[in-house]
């Protein structure tokens, strides 16, 4: 097949599957393996994808153009093929997971629940392959309106207010700031193409770029930069699988992929150096960085832990992009990979914990690690990943990370990163290990069992890749490369 | 030749088709035939578009007097343009009619409603394509005459009051547009627009021109409903038959607002307008005040039909903001909201419509759990909605970026900034909507309610269908508003 198509398809394939999965409604078998057929075939076509691009070609589609100038059109490139990777394939796993919790829960509605998370798939496929920011943006809203009703999913008055407080701030964000920016970039550049090396040299003021960046970097509300980090731990009243992929994958990588994206591709890092236009936003990230590392160390709902943490390890992203410098950003496009992974193992265990429990706090989950032997163990590699100890995949984008501060002779930044590591021990650790040590503190803990078996499969199975990211993360590393070659 | 006859045929054909509907009186047979006659006007208005986007301005003498003496019609591309929406929104909102008029008014009376359509019609088309400003007038007073009529037929009895209000609002347009016309002819002695157009200059600063400017501008402007002249708008369209407040959103403003354009632009230019009368200091700031104080309004309207009246006169302000920013990018935004926002309000009516015809209520807190019971029609509204929100793949957003570069050309960054958030009191309106509808339980023992006829769902969704259609492949609309722009500023492509 040529690569044109394939990803085209990409964009479509989700998409169709979210129409035949509305089709069989009343069919909870074949319905849930079209959910699976999708996923299957999606990240099978991303996969074929990989061969081209590492290549050096960077396979095209133009949809339509829809204001002269301004088209949607498709167009992959290592750090959206990756991106891509990390989600398509994901979404395999959390697909079975999903199988396993929304039967263990007997939720309702559970249709309109895969089909939402098809077309959000469908979405972030366009968010990854997007050739230009407009096309980024409608992806982006489309991603923003698919995830509402799965927010909202269980219909309460707090999944409402969640819902509310979702939508609200992500929408806001993007059309007062996020749309400004890139209208503001049209005007001056004349176009809104990613094009290695940015747009924006000599055509915006240099005393003007920090503001647009400002403008851009908080428009994408789905990087969680504070103050506008809200939405995150209001959309942890949605179902755990949704938490798992959307807010740890999906929608929040989304998020700083448009970042790394924008900095790239729009300023371009050799820019923001000369500038240095990205000082004030590496600032903000770094405050975000400790500040979300701080209040996670307060909460005891264990979703709302791993949100704030979310949001901290978010800005490491945000926080390796405005370094500027190639190391930098090889460390962020790995670490929205390494995050990816780990952090969807701690929701899965988190889920795991609910179904087979029903508990949500922490205080009350000492000892369970005992009796649910997998998800703790599971849960203990995610965590030390995302910590960023040998032997898991954190470790080598912290690397990367670290050796851009220096290269960029942010000192601080370097303090900023170590202590935040060090915070990561203080409020996720403590979770495994009580789990494992800890005495319980009720009698009825004999009465329970391990999680569902599609629920463990999942959650062994990203936990043994956070593993394998440690030993193999050499292609992470070569398509992050491959980014700053062809300058 | 029958083509060379097409813009006389354009106004002549809802003029007869009007005593035609009373004669048959008969319901269904009056809606057959001024659906017919509103089609046949649609047909040709794509016919002119297309003649003068492919050969230029045509001119037509009426009756065969030529110009200073007779009636000119004239079509160059914005009136084209104007003729499309208004005969389009027409077409498709009486095809919506025959079940909703039905339902909404007594039986008795239907056919009046298409014979006052039917003149309705006549007097905007004739408003558009006329090139005589006395001709305007004269289409005007038909328009108006034959829309209080409409209104008033709405069941409910506030129906009456807002017929009236908007009676009396609209003879003192009326009366203020024909004094302004009077003055003019006083001065110049004539009344074709494009001798209009060159005498003019020589009189400029006379204070008879210039106050004949001043009542024109009041007087158009409430016809379309500018902030602060717009009081008479949100009961009009609240009480009226569902299908006419839709026929109103889509195309009486509309034309007002074309009028606007084509007496400040065409008539009298862009020098004296906007230089010697400084007309932009005075409509920015209305527009905006216009925006944000009716959005603001429709946020606390329980009745979502006044709610979509009130954000009316906010959509409003926006292609008067589009007109006051004086470039080929701005008046492209006018233009272009122009023709968007005629299709998305239609389309929100349309499905209040729809909404009136199984629940006999459009009242917020009435719609709970609706949007399960009724999930075509909501659908619409939700798109329609985003379309006024101005989300990306409407044509709400298509205008919105126009708007926002215009802006951003002079370098107004409070201007963009203002329009953005503008946009959010609209999602908060919208919203508030769809939450209930979606999220919001059902709480009545009520008889089930079905999804609408079928005969409502078709024309309903050929509007969505057009708001997504020309949100994504935007080559006639902004084509054509990029040239027309062009017209009125009378600079080169």
């Amino acid at each position: 097949m040529n690569p044109e198509l394939t990803t085209a398809l990409a964009v479509f394939v989700p998409f169709l599957g979210s129409i035949g999965i509305g089709l069989l409604d009343r069919y909870p078998n074949p319905r849930e393996a079209l959910t699976l057929i999708s996923a299957g075939a999606l990240f099978l076509l991303v996969l074929s994808l990989v061969p081209e691009v590492t290549a050096g070609d960077r396979p095209a589609a133009q949809l339509i153009e829809v204001m002269p100038g301004l088209s949607l059109a498709l167009e992959v490139e290592p750090l959206g093929l990756l991106f891509a990777l990390i989600a398509s394939g994901l979404w395999i796993v959390t697909s079975v997971y999903s199988i396993g919790y929304m039967r263990g829960n007997n939720e309702s509605h559970q249709t309109r629940y895969y089909i939402c998370f098809a077309v959000a798939l469908a979405a972030t496929m366009g968010v990854a392959f997007a050739a230009n920011m407009f096309t980024l943006f409608i992806f982006y809203e489309v991603l923003t309106l698919s995830t509402y009703p799965l927010v909202a999913h269980k219909g309460t008055d707090e999944a409402k207010r969640g819902a509310r407080v979702y939508l609200a701030l992500l929408i806001s964000t993007s059309i007062g700031f996020l749309l400004l920016a890139m209208v503001w970039t049209w005007q001056a550049a004349g176009t809104l193409d990613f094009v290695n090396g940015g747009i924006l040299r000599d055509k915006v003021d240099p005393g003007l770029l920090p503001l647009l960046l400002a403008l851009y970097l908080f428009g994408i509300g789905k990087a969680a930069l504070m103050p506008f980090h809200r939405w995150l731990p209001s959309a942890m009243v949605a179902p755990t699988p949704v938490s798992a992929l959307l807010h740890a994958v999906a929608v929040v990588k989304a998020g700083v992929f448009t970042v790394v994206k924008v900095t790239v591709y729009v300023f371009g890092i050799d820019l923001l150096r000369e500038t240095n236009a990205s000082t004030f936003m590496m600032w903000i990230a770094a405050i975000t960085l400790l500040t979300a590392s701080l209040v996670a160390m307060t909460k005891d709902n264990l979703k709302a832990r791993l949100a704030y943490s979310t949001i901290s390890q978010l800005a490491y992203v945000t926080l390796g992009a405005m370094l500027a410098n190639t190391t930098a950003l090889i460390g962020a496009g790995m670490h929205i990979a390494t995050h990816a992974v780990g952090k969807i193992t701690l929701f899965f265990c988190a889920g795991a914990i609910y179904v087979a429990t029903h508990k949500t706090e922490i205080s009350e989950m000492n000892g369970l690690g005992r009796t649910m032997p997998f998800t703790y163990g599971a849960m203990l590699i995610g965590t030390l990943s995302i910590i960023g100890l040998p032997p898991f995949g954190g470790i080598w984008s912290k690397w990367y990370l670290a050796v851009g501060t220096l290269e960029a002779g942010q000192w601080i930044m370097l303090v900023v990163l170590l202590l935040s590591s060090l915070l990561n021990i203080i409020y996720l650790l403590p979770i495994p290990v009580y789990g494992f040590f800890g005495r319980s503190s009720e009698t009825s803990n004999a009465a329970i069992k391990e999680a569902p078996l599609p629920v463990v499969i999942a959650l062994v199975f990203s936990g043994v890749g956070c593993m394998a990211l440690f030993f193999f993360p050499q292609p992470l590393y070569d398509l992050m490369a491959l980014l700053f070659t062809g300058q | 030749m029958i083509s060379a006859q097409l813009p006389a045929l354009q106004v002549v054909i809802p003029l007869l088709a009007g005593p035609a509907c009373l004669l048959l009186h008969h319901p269904r047979l009056s809606w057959a035939l001024a659906t017919t006659a509103s089609w046949m006007t649609f047909l040709i208005a794509l016919t002119l578009l297309d003649q003068v986007l492919s050969t230029g301005i045509i001119t037509y003498a009426m009756g065969g007097w030529a110009a200073p003496w007779g009636i000119e019609y004239r079509v160059d591309e914005i009136n084209a343009f104007v003729l499309l929406i208004i005969s389009g929104i027409s077409s498709i909102t009486i095809s919506f009619a025959r079940n909703s008029i039905e339902y909404e008014v007594n039986e008795k009376r239907v056919y009046i409603v298409y014979a006052g359509w039917m003149l309705f019609l006549t007097g905007l088309l004739g408003i558009t394509i006329t090139g005589d400003v006395f001709n305007v007038f004269v289409f005007l007073e038909i328009a108006s005459l034959s829309s209080y009529l409409l209104i008033s037929l709405g069941q409910d009895r506030r129906a009456l009051t807002a017929a009236f209000r908007y009676l009396v609002v609209g003879t003192i347009g009326a009366t203020f547009i024909l004094i302004g016309i009077a003055l003019l002819y006083m001065m110049t002695g004539t009344l074709n627009m494009i001798d209009l157009m060159e005498r003019i200059p020589a009189v400029s600063d006379t204070r008879t021109v210039k106050m004949a400017f001043a009542f024109l501008t009041v007087g158009i402007g409430l016809k379309a409903a500018v902030f602060p002249l717009h009081f008479w708008l949100p009961n009009a369209y609240a009480y009226a038959p569902s299908a006419i407040s839709a026929l109103f959103a889509g195309t009486a403003t509309k034309v007002a607002v074309y009028l606007l354009l084509r007496f400040f632009f065409t008539i009298y230019g862009v020098e004296f307008s906007f230089e010697i009368m400084e007309l932009d200091r005075v409509l920015l700031p209305l527009a905006l005040a216009g925006i944000f104080v009716a959005s603001s309004i429709a946020i606390f309207q329980k009745d979502v039909k006044r709610m979509l009246g009130y954000s009316s006169v906010a959509q409003i302000g926006y292609m008067v903001l589009g007109m006051s920013l004086v470039s080929v990018s701005g008046v492209t935004a006018a233009i272009l909201h122009l023709f968007n926002h005629a299709l998305m309000k239609a389309a929100l009516f349309v499905t209040l419509g729809c909404v009136f015809f199984r629940l006999r209520s459009v009242m917020r807190d009435d719609l709970a759990g609706i949007g399960r019971k009724m999930p075509w029609t909501m659908a619409a509204f939700v798109v329609a909605g985003f379309s006024l929100v101005g989300i990306p793949l409407t044509v709400g957003f298509i205008s919105k970026w126009y708007l926002i570069v215009a802006a951003l050309e002079q370098q107004w960054w409070w201007l963009a900034v203002l329009v953005l958030i503008s946009s959010l009191l609209a999602l908060v309106y919208i919203w508030q909507v769809i939450e209930v509808a979606y999220f919001k339980p059902a709480d009545d023992q009520s008889p089930a309610i079905k999804e609408a006829p079928v005969a409502l769902l078709i024309p309903t969704w050929l509007l969505i269908g057009a708001n997504i259609y020309f949100g994504i492949d935007t080559s006639l609309t902004v084509g054509v508003a990029d040239r027309a722009a062009r017209v009125l500023l009378g600079v080169g492509p």
